[in-house]
């Protein structure tokens, strides 16, 4: 990446960042990245799956997990973050150890998601789109999870939640904070912090 | 429940799918092993074209007309031209993400084995040596028994090189996808394979022409391509029988809403709403009466009661004014608003819409501002008017893809089935709509199979 140097004192100064994808992801989510591009008949069309792997043992997607991923797979920056944020579920913020996604759509809307959007949110004191200040949940909707026979439904980390009440979500949520020790998985720091700046 | 009647769901085992041993002994892969083994391609082509099979994604095109056009490049002794791609791509679409659809979800969870095999014999008629199963990425626990299934079928050759002593080779692998409904739309789900924004392209080239990476390409629904292994084992006339008076075959019909017992069963194509929602979905829920429905998903059109008596094939339920689509009844009972309906579904067209053209990106928001203008008591008589115009602007040929008409057919059959509950909104300045506490009625019992 190149640099923009500071030009005024009142203009905020954009660091730019030169980053080694090789010191930044681990040879482990190299070699699964590249499994991924060897299926394929072009390295830009791991990006997606490239996204989920870094996604999944660092929690979300940095600006530095960006640069890295587009530099492994050549690909220009911008574009891998326009196949980023074209996805629900790969989040370009830092969430909770555990995501909630709650089914939105129609089903779940007919047959009491209303009620269990409010309890959750009233039980965690967040709204959708926000980090409970443990970091232990963000809340997030989710369209139709395909559960519409089971309605209402939310899904939180790889398993789905079926016929929930209020009362059964706040006692799953519970389940989940007794079961696991507060890990922070926060662990990236903004991107100004990790990054080795241009020219040092 | 036999392999006869009910061929698609009669192997399914949600708690524990067949492992291959298990579908082998039950008479699986025999339609993969009569393909390869017995069949040209071109033979199976006519099998199925001749047995009529429709596309069970939304849109029942053909699957013999689909495959028909893709080139061919085999001569007849058996050499491979000189012009031919390295590589021909089979796609399954398993992106199920049809608001009120939920019925791949039951094939992939519960035998993932039917579809590996069918992906054999489409891929064998279409001389597809790659395949991918594109699932969507919420289905975690479809992912985890496909890809064990897919590891099996490597391991008793039925994927990988030289399949069964054939020359035939074909590597299958498992796309899971990070949540986009767009994603669906098969010109948009090759983007998304390709690792771009998944926005469908201008059709032609048609993907049998030029589809992944520029190759010929053919996508397939979930159900459409489970049928195969039965067509192939049980041959055409059998598949015919299914559904005398109808499209040939079964399908599974789901039902969702305010019913006693929302599933999803394997039917003979062709049975009436009725049937479906009051025999086996038990009718709606006690203290509730049936408004209305959309019969295939959240992008079609609103029927009422009266139409129960509708087959639920292509033709009938288009000359009751709305679409087959995928076969999954969402119920609208009387005790829930269809204003508010409608608002939800039509949020769900504006955050999916892709944003490539005008007419879905600013026309789907929109839609919902004045929907949420007028479910609050703010709505203006002349609203009526907007949504309408609305329509038309977002209707067919007027956008880049099938998202915004998609979106119009629910909006549109709304206005005009539900006019007076519109109106009422507009007057009185509220929803007359008690929130009838739904979780104390929502008692669901689990239904189908």
């Amino acid at each position: 990446m190149t640099q923009v140097t500071q030009q005024e004192t009142n203009i905020q100064v954009i660091n730019s960042i030169i980053l080694d994808y090789r010191q930044y992801l681990s040879s482990e989510e190299i070699n699964e990245i590249e499994h991924e591009v060897s299926i394929l008949e072009t390295r830009e069309a791991a990006g997606i799956e490239a996204l989920k792997i870094i996604q999944l043992r660092r929690g979300w997607v940095s600006d530095d997990s960006l640069l890295a991923i587009s530099q492994l797979l050549k690909i220009s920056t911008a574009q891998l973050e326009g196949v980023a944020t074209f996805y629900n579920l790969i989040y370009r913020q830092p969430v909770g150890h555990y995501v909630i996604h709650i089914c939105d759509s129609i089903s779940c809307h007919l047959l009491g998601y209303n009620e269990v959007l409010e309890a959750i949110k009233s039980h965690l004191g967040i709204e959708y789109g926000q980090t409970t200040s443990d970091g232990f949940f963000t809340l997030l909707s989710n369209v139709c999870l395909g559960g519409c026979d089971k309605a209402p439904v939310m899904m939180i980390a790889d398993k789905h939640y079926e016929y929930l009440t209020p009362d059964k979500a706040i006692a799953i949520l519970n389940g989940l904070s007794q079961s696991h020790p507060l890990t922070s998985t926060i662990s990236e720091n903004s991107n100004i912090q990790a990054l080795v700046k241009d020219g040092e | 429940m036999t392999a006869l009647n009910k061929p698609l769901t009669h192997l399914i085992n949600l708690d524990k799918p067949l492992s291959i041993e298990e579908y082998i002994k039950k008479g699986g892969y025999q339609g993969a092993s009569r393909a390869v083994k017995d069949l040209t391609p071109a033979q199976v082509l006519n099998m199925v074209s001749d047995s009529g099979l429709k596309g069970r994604g939304g849109a029942g095109f053909p699957t013999g007309m689909k495959w028909g056009c893709v080139p061919m490049f085999t001569n007849e002794d058996g050499t491979i031209k000189d012009n031919a791609p390295e590589f021909k791509y089979l796609v399954c679409n398993a992106d199920e993400m049809e608001p009120g659809t939920f019925k791949d979800r039951y094939l992939l969870e519960g035998v993932p084995h039917q579809l590996i095999e069918a992906m054999i014999i489409a891929a064998y008629t279409i001389e597809a040596n790659r395949a991918y199963i594109f699932l969507r990425g919420e289905y975690h626990l479809s992912a985890k028994r496909l890809q064990k299934a897919i590891d099996e079928a490597y391991e008793n050759n039925w994927l990988g090189s030289n399949i069964q002593g054939t020359k035939i080779c074909l590597d299958l692998y498992l796309h899971t996808s990070a949540g986009r409904y767009i994603c669906g739309e098969e010109t948009a789900l090759i983007n998304a394979l390709e690792g771009k924004r998944a926005i469908p392209r201008a059709k032609p080239p048609f993907p049998q022409f030029s589809g992944l990476f520029g190759k010929p390409t053919v996508v397939n629904n979930v159900e459409t391509l489970c049928n195969l292994p039965h067509i192939l084992t049980n041959g055409i006339d059998w598949f015919k029988s299914l559904s005398p008076k109808s499209d040939p075959g079964t399908k599974l019909y789901a039902a969702c809403g305010r019913v006693k017992s929302a599933g999803v069963w394997e039917l003979p194509m062709g049975t009436t709403i009725r049937e479906v929602l009051y025999t086996h979905a038990g009718g709606m829920m006690d203290g509730f009466k049936l408004k209305g429905l959309l019969p295939g998903g959240a992008s079609t059109d609103f029927l009422l009661p009266e139409h129960l008596d509708t087959p639920m094939d292509f033709d009938s339920i288009a000359k009751a004014g709305s679409r087959l689509g995928t076969g999954g009844l969402i119920v609208l009972d009387d005790k829930s608003c269809p204003v508010a309906m409608v608002l939800n579904l039509l949020k769900f067209f504006a955050q999916e819409s892709c944003g490539w053209c005008t007419p879905c990106r600013d026309g789907t928001p929109w839609a919902v501002e004045v929907l949420t203008r007028i479910e609050n008591g703010q709505g203006r008589i002349e609203d009526l008017d907007t949504l309408a115009n609305l329509c038309d602007f977002m209707w067919l040929g007027k956008t880049h893809c099938a998202l915004a008409p998609g979106a119009v057919e629910p909006l549109k059959s709304a206005l005009k089935y539900f006019h007076d509950d519109f109106e009422q909104h507009i007057d009185k300045g509220c929803c007359s709509y008690s929130t009838l506490g739904s979780s104390e009625h929502a008692v669901v019992h689990q239904g189908g199979l």
